[in-house]
């Protein structure tokens, strides 16, 4: 017996080993699918694409190193400012017309006592709808003949206009037409949000006498600003990323009026097959939406510590 | 977030949580005593009004797809229009299901968006509980490896991964123009793994120490504690999964460029593009594919909203 005891204690902390391994072992093995389609679709895409932008890659034959010539054509094509400068544009004028409406219709929604859930459902509406039958829908009511908006403005009295064709408006009726189409999830959210604002701080607010604007100032706001926040990095994050809209509106016209980066770059690869190019912009898109996503997390974090 | 993640975690598994839920007694902005004044009651009604008004932006577009698909070509591009079509032509809905080979494209779209949700749930439940459970050495960088997926933007790797898509790396298989081109890549979500993960910390160890101690391993406690357990949480991920994949466009076009293999979105984009339909059976197409989300929707309509509320992300 004292032989079997002596044996058995050396061999114990080889046992916990075992019983480690194994443990780690079953562990990975729910871990295996994940990991290989993270590894094949996300982590190894993400680093090749570093690589392919300095390489000339051909279907057929193969990447071949070719320096920062990728990048040297990027910066030489006339149309990359353009398209900086429509996608920025797109992103301003999104932000203008589209960040703030959802605040309101959320704050106006939960103060009524009732037909909360009418509201709730029809400002839904639009993002229930496929992005693709949002925009054929509104391509149709943009149309100049039988569109509409003309039909609208005739029947008001004004005159028509060229909507998609007009190189001032165009950008307008794509922001309008992405508002419309988003703002109702939006402002789910921040009615989730306003439905976490305490009572009593309403009502503290309401014995030292601070009238309604006072409170929506001092308190609704201040109460749902993280979530304001973090919404204002994904609207940039989001629109900086526009792409189906002009692709199947405009194909970015008129006068590459609404061409933005992301098209510039589907063009690059899959009309001119110029793959590093279209890695290459891909990459500086990737930094330029990096330093937003860092600020994204690092408000979600010091929010979250806030609270 | 994590914390207000947890907490909206418990709503959606119905657990009553206090403030968070909607109440209509609940108090907000403006209180019931001002509402009494006069002058605050008339706001509220301007402002009931305007919202009511409001709601025309979105419900009218909708309802002039459905009725536009209704009318004959003449009617929907005379000027003036008319509101209701003079003389429905319910025949335009069969006759677009026809015309635009709807058959195949529901189909391919449901075998897309099933095969998703099949993959998908088996892919990120078992991470999700390796990661939340057996917890295996190194997991915290794991999962780190997996959420930092979320901070890059899918459109800076759009030309590397087509092109694994294109010729798999090692195995050189290509994926073009099959289901699972499509399918894998979505393999990939660090959202619903993020999800499920969460939820599932919320299972108490406790359960599955007793199942071990009983002889449960893992793939038993999975199946009988886990799952089970987490039924709500798999619902709204399958939900979203599914009308994900039923509005997913870009990708399945990339992919698939055989026309016989594409899903709705792309079809419709095609079509319209190639002009050669009736306005009218193109509208009744829209109209079509933007069925099966709508009726999903309202079934599903609490679910979805509290999972929108809860991850904050999708819809």
């Amino acid at each position: 017996m004292s032989i079997s005891t002596r044996a058995r204690i050396p061999s114990q902390p080889g046992a916990r080993r075992l019983a480690a391994l194994r443990r780690n072992a079953i562990g990975y093995l729910f871990l295996l699918p994940a990991l290989l389609a993270f590894a094949t679709f996300s982590w190894y895409p993400i680093v090749r694409g570093f690589i392919i932008s300095f390489q000339k890659y051909d279907l057929v034959k193969g990447a071949e190193w070719v320096g920062w010539s990728n990048f040297e054509f990027v910066l030489n094509d006339p149309l990359v400012p353009v398209a900086w400068r429509n996608t920025l544009q797109f992103t301003l004028l999104g932000l203008l017309v589209g960040y703030l409406l959802p605040v309101i219709l959320a704050i106006l929604v939960n103060e009524m006592k009732r037909g909360k859930s009418y509201f709730r459902l029809a400002y839904y509406l639009p993002v229930i709808l496929p992005p693709m039958v949002s925009v054929l829908l509104w391509k149709w009511f943009y149309d100049m003949d039988t569109g509409l908006f003309n039909a609208i403005l005739q029947a008001i009295g004004l005159p028509a206009q060229r909507w998609l064709f007009d190189r001032n408006l165009v950008m307008l009726c794509l922001v309008v037409l992405s508002t419309w189409a988003n703002a109702g999830g939006t402002m789910l959210l921040y009615l989730a949000a306003l439905q976490g604002v305490p009572s009593h701080l309403y009502e503290a607010a309401e014995i030292d006498g601070a009238g309604l604007w006072r409170r929506l100032w001092h308190i609704t706001l201040p109460q749902i600003r993280g979530v304001m926040l973090i919404l204002l990095v994904l609207q940039i994050i989001g629109t900086m990323q526009l792409f189906t809209e002009p692709f199947v509106m405009t194909d970015g016209g008129p006068a590459n009026a609404t061409l933005s980066v992301v098209m510039l770059l589907y063009r690059y690869g899959f009309r001119f097959y110029n793959f590093g190019a279209a890695a290459a912009l891909g990459l500086i898109l990737f930094f330029v939406l990096v330093a937003f996503s860092i600020l994204y997390l690092w408000l979600t974090r010091r929010i979250s510590q806030s609270q | 977030m994590a914390r207000s993640l947890s907490v909206n975690l418990a709503r959606l598994r119905g657990r009553p949580s206090g403030p968070a839920q909607f109440d209509a007694n609940e108090r907000t902005l403006v209180s019931p005593l001002e509402l009494r004044a006069p002058g605050k009651r008339l706001m509220y009604w301007l402002v009931f009004g305007a919202l009511v008004l409001l709601t025309v932006t979105t419900l009218f577009p909708v309802y002039w797809m459905y009725s536009g698909a209704l009318k004959d070509t003449s009617e929907l591009i005379r000027m003036p229009p008319t509101l209701t079509p003079t003389e429905p032509r319910w025949g335009n809905y069969l006759k677009a299901w026809d015309n635009l080979n709807y058959t195949r494209y529901f189909a391919n779209t449901l075998i897309l968006a099933f095969g998703a949700l099949a993959i998908q749930l088996v892919v990120s439940t078992s991470a999700a509980f390796s990661l939340s459970k057996l917890k295996p050495a190194g997991s915290k960088v794991v999962l780190f490896l997996f959420l930092s997926t979320l901070m890059v933007p899918s459109m800076a790797y759009l030309i590397p991964a087509y092109l694994t898509v294109v010729s798999l790396p090692i195995l050189n298989i290509p994926l073009i123009d099959t289901w699972w081109g499509v399918w894998l890549p979505g393999a990939a979500s660090a959202f619903n793994i993020f999800v499920l993960k969460s939820f599932f910390d919320e299972i108490p160890q406790d359960l599955i120490d007793a199942a071990h101690i009983d002889g449960a391993g893992a793939a038993r406690i999975l199946a009988q504690i886990m799952i089970p357990l987490s039924r709500p949480v798999l619902a709204v991920v399958s939900i979203f999964t599914l009308i994900g994949a039923w509005k997913d466009f870009f990708w399945p076009f990339l992919v698939l460029s055989q026309v016989e293999l594409q899903p709705i979105m792309v079809a419709l984009w095609r079509l319209s593009a190639r002009m050669q339909e009736p306005l009218n059976l193109i509208i009744a197409g829209l109209a079509i594919a933007s069925t099966p989300p709508i009726i999903l929707f309202l079934i599903f309509q609490k679910q979805i909203i509290r999972g929108i509320t809860l991850t904050g992300l999708k819809g």
